[in-house]
């Protein structure tokens, strides 16, 4: 019986399924950034809206953990709301806007700014798994390739991007090489939040839809791919926050009339009103 | 010493229909060993099986790797056998809409085979692929074009500069001239012997081309439905051929 | 000062409440019943009940009038719903030659054995409206269909017996199962054909239409085509006996389809198969020319450049639930990395901008 009463189980899922899920949490985190398939279910949202990371959330939760869900960083966006609702009707957990407060956070597109640290955990929602998908439509093929650790393709399409635009052109969802071995797609986060990926946190990644979970454990060495002579570089808008006056947060761009006005604010909720509590401005 | 390529016994059938049959040969450093033969008569079959895009009945091939010396390349775990064909051996398909991307630009096409061994400075790649241009007789300028924007003899020889930038030691050719213009055919004859001769590079060839074998290969094989019937050095082959049907292939009766 | 939008919450409630009126429609019409709705939208039933993986004529009733008449919405309700339901046992596999049908044709024969059914179908119908209907008049009664109908034999045997038709030996392997497994490709013939029996009928369509007109042609006949009751049962070990739970109405096709022969196999009829919960004879003949078609590999044929013969393809793409997600998703926020995009594109703007200017002054110098 679930916290709301009704015919479900703590966090919607069965025990069965929750364990089939731990199970391919394991093996994600033995071997980081190998996608593992896992049996994926239907879950009360729609696949693309977060259902991997509402199954792996579910198969890891406990009664005493307390949930932050965030969508492109806030709390307050209607898709974080929606999941944080159904986690707490469904396992009655305390949530918390507050990223220092929460053990598990579920995200989707976004690492927050505050440093993770040790006991949390971080569950991304993942659309597409498979760095090599838009090089490569196969999935035999792309399977085949990180077997055999054959990335030559993904550095063709990084120079392709330097000889058109003088620099590598992909802004999220920016490939990463996980311990010198697998090719990992972070989700996509802003290249921004890639040095974030080498964290104190566990990273978990769920794609419910094509059915993979990978994973990161703390301390996982994690290179954004690049070239010797055009090395990673995060990238954020160059300005600071209207509202926290922070110049090192990644920014969102609002438009505040039809004239072309526009100001800049933290693309992190919790994090601008921290600062902002602690009397920054 | 000991040859680049050893092939023994090489089969394989389509159903009942033979494809190739008993098929053996060695290849030396620095040969070119050219194959003709009407359609039909095994020679791409042949190719196809060596270059690992179609499983042989049976038969081996060894290969003279740089590491362990002689392999059996149908035996070799797939991850070898893929990393073998990116580095010391290379295959020019006949149509090099098939040997090439065509979305991404001649650079990146050189450069491909380079960044598959671990190249990771985008200078050096980029300098390595405009000089391979240049020797192929293709414009450095172009090397930000894509290969749809080239005529069907520049895909041809920038097809030639993507599989020779690793300096392989075995390049499998299939009909490399078909499908161009005579002159066109002539200019890229005249690269290749270049090529062949300056790189020391081991050659199989396939053609239907009797002209192609004359000015490229060290030696002929000739195939009939699937098995050899002849073999020798190219000028013994063609101007004193000894097996019924080499005769007709030579004097021009059978159209190729 | 700027405050940054809030109110998500107060939002989705709002929406949420506005649904449920638009769904109720105007107050003054009683609303559908669930009952209503099983018996009169029948085949919309049989739909969500076969994409919904789930043989509950009730709930898929529900779930159509939760979704306002929603198929692929409804599917996805009874999909959410099936994931809470514990497995209690796998059923025998069902006996569709002992189905009681009402309805059997073959194409491929002038008669056969039992003979020719057509039972109620739109076939010979002619497509004109029917205002009876909307003035609520009864129909009168149909001429006594036989109350139990004996089993018909299956027009396949008449072939196999000739072995002109490549048989399909009875395996006692416990088949994957899409639902309790991840999807691994290459798929064997048992899980392509759980994943066509769930796929999306209008995807199945389309794609068994593209292989008539040309692209991987399968020279398909209608060996047979049966809808009726079978039962379902149940293995109970301790009793060491079966016990019969109920009865499905399921839609089964065979086709017939030309071979030339392999490498391994003399030339001969090869089949083609399709399953359906419910009276569903569009989407079994779709899935049947499908699963034909996705046999081309296991075959030897060619059939390289054929949307429906490419097993990732159709594999990947004909569950509508994870379609419309997908799809869907888009409308959710992307501003993080549309940010990140704006910033990208303008920076190329400024970088190509510069180039110009200093190329136009470069060029004036040199005319100087």
């Amino acid at each position: 019986m679930s916290a709301d009463g009704l015919p479900w189980g703590f966090a919607y899922l069965d025990e069965g399924t929750k364990r089939m899920i731990r199970r391919a949490l394991l093996k994600a985190l033995a071997v980081p950034g190998l996608q593992v398939p896992f049996a994926s279910r239907e879950m009360p949202m729609p696949y693309g809206w977060g259902t991997g990371g509402v199954q792996v959330t579910a198969s890891v939760l406990t009664p005493d953990d307390v949930l932050k869900v965030i969508d492109q960083g806030a709390d307050d966006t209607t898709n974080a709301v929606s999941i944080r609702r159904f986690f707490a009707r469904t396992a009655g957990v305390a949530t918390t806007t507050r990223t220092a407060e929460a053990t598990v956070i579920q995200t989707r597109h976004r690492i927050p700014e505050t440093p993770l640290r040790e006991g949390q955990i971080l569950v991304f929602q993942v659309p597409i798994p498979e760095p090599l998908r838009f090089l490569e439509p196969r999935e035999t093929e792309t399977r085949r390739m990180h077997a055999l650790a054959e990335y030559g393709l993904m550095h063709v399409k990084l120079y392709e991007d330097i000889a058109r635009h003088g620099h590598i052109a992909t802004t999220y969802a920016y490939p990463v090489l996980v311990e010198g071995r697998y090719v990992m797609d972070p989700s996509p986060i802003p290249k921004f939040d890639n040095p974030k990926l080498c964290s104190e946190a566990i990273l978990l990644f769920g794609a419910g839809r094509e059915a993979r979970i990978h994973a990161l454990p703390p301390h996982t060495r994690v290179e954004s791919l690049a070239f010797e002579d055009h090395p990673f570089e995060p990238a954020r808008a160059a300005g600071i926050c209207a509202l926290c006056g922070a110049a090192d947060s990644y920014l969102d761009e609002v438009l505040t009339d039809d004239r072309g006005g526009r100001i800049f604010v933290c693309s992190d909720t919790d994090f601008c009103e921290t600062r902002r509590a602690g009397g920054a401005s | 010493m000991t040859p680049l390529l050893e092939v023994r016994n090489l089969t394989r059938r389509y159903g009942a229909r033979t494809g190739c049959e008993g098929v053996g040969f060695d290849l030396w450093p620095g040969e070119v060993l050219g194959i003709v033969g009407e359609s039909g008569s095994g020679k791409t079959t042949l190719l196809n099986c060596l270059a690992g895009l179609l499983p042989p009945d049976g038969g081996e091939a060894w290969f003279d790797t740089r590491e362990a010396g002689p392999r059996d390349v149908f035996r070799m775990p797939e991850g070898e056998r893929r990393r073998l064909a990116r580095t010391d051996w290379a295959f020019v398909r006949q149509n090099p809409r098939d040997g090439l991307r065509l979305n991404v630009s001649a650079g990146a096409n050189v450069g491909e085979r380079l960044m598959a061994v671990g190249a990771r400075h985008y200078g050096a790649i980029r300098a390595e692929a405009a000089r391979w241009l240049e020797r192929v007789e293709i414009d450095p300028a172009r090397i930000d074009d894509r290969p749809s924007t080239f005529s069907g003899g520049m895909q041809q020889r920038l097809q030639i500069a993507r599989n020779l930038v690793t300096r392989p030691r075995l390049v499998l050719m299939d009909e490399p001239t078909g499908g161009l213009d005579v002159s066109v055919q002539a200019r890229l004859l005249d690269l290749l012997r270049g090529l062949v001769r300056d790189l020391g590079l081991a050659v199989v060839i396939v053609t239907h081309d009797l002209a192609v074998v004359r000015l490229l290969a060290h030696r002929v094989m000739v195939m009939k439905d699937g098995r050899v019937v002849e073999e020798g050095l190219t000028d013994r082959v063609l101007d004193d051929p000894r097996h019924p049907y080499t005769q007709l292939l030579v004097s021009s009766v059978l159209a190729a | 000062m700027y405050v940054a939008v809030k109110g998500g919450e107060a939002a989705i409630d709002a929406a949420h409440a506005w649904l449920a009126e638009e769904r109720r429609g105007d107050p003054a019409v009683p609303a559908p019943t669930v009952a209503q709705l099983r018996e009169g939208m029948a085949l919309a039933v049989d739909r969500v009940m076969a994409e919904g993986s789930l043989y509950d004529p009730d709930l898929a009733a529900l779930a159509i009038l939760q979704a306002r008449g929603d198929l692929v919405e409804a599917i996805f309700l009874l999909r959410a719903f099936r994931t809470t339901l514990p497995r209690l046992a796998a059923s025998r596999p069902v006996d569709t030659g002992a189905m009681r049908a009402d309805r059997r044709v073959s194409a491929i024969f002038k008669d056969v054995p039992g003979g020719q059914v057509l039972g109620p179908t739109f076939d010979y119908t002619h497509r004109l409206l029917d205002f009876a209907l909307a003035a609520g008049v009864d129909p009168p009664p149909a001429p006594g269909a036989p109350a139990d109908p004996a089993p018909l034999p299956r027009v396949a045997e008449a072939l196999g017996a000739e072995g002109l038709l490549q048989p399909e030996p009875p395996g006692d392997a416990t088949p994957p199962d899409l639902t309790r497994e991840p999807l691994e490709l290459p798929a064997p013939r048992a899980l392509r054909l759980q994943v066509l029996a769930r796929g999306d009928e209008g995807f199945l369509l389309g794609l068994a239409y593209s292989t008539q007109r040309g692209y991987g042609r399968t020279h398909a006949f209608v060996g047979e085509l049966r809808t009726g009751a079978v039962s379902v049962e149940v293995e109970i070990p301790e009793l060491g006996l079966a016990i019969e739970l109920g009865e499905v109405v399921l839609t089964e096709c065979e086709t017939v389809n030309q071979f030339a022969g392999s490498r391994t196999e003399p030339p001969q009829f090869t089949r083609g198969y399709g399953l359906s919960f419910g009276r569903a004879e569009r989407r079994a003949l779709a899935m049947a020319l499908v699963d034909r078609a996705l046999r081309a590999r296991e075959l030897g044929e060619d059939l390289s450049g054929a949307p429906a013969g490419d097993e990732e393809f159709v594999l990947g793409h004909c569950d509508n639930v994870q379609a419309t997600g997908f799809l869907e998703h888009i409308k959710l926020p992307h501003y993080v990395d549309f940010q990140a995009e704006l910033e990208l594109v303008r920076r190329l703007r400024r970088e190509a901008e510069a180039a110009r200017a200093a190329g136009e002054s470069a060029g004036r110098e040199a005319a100087e």
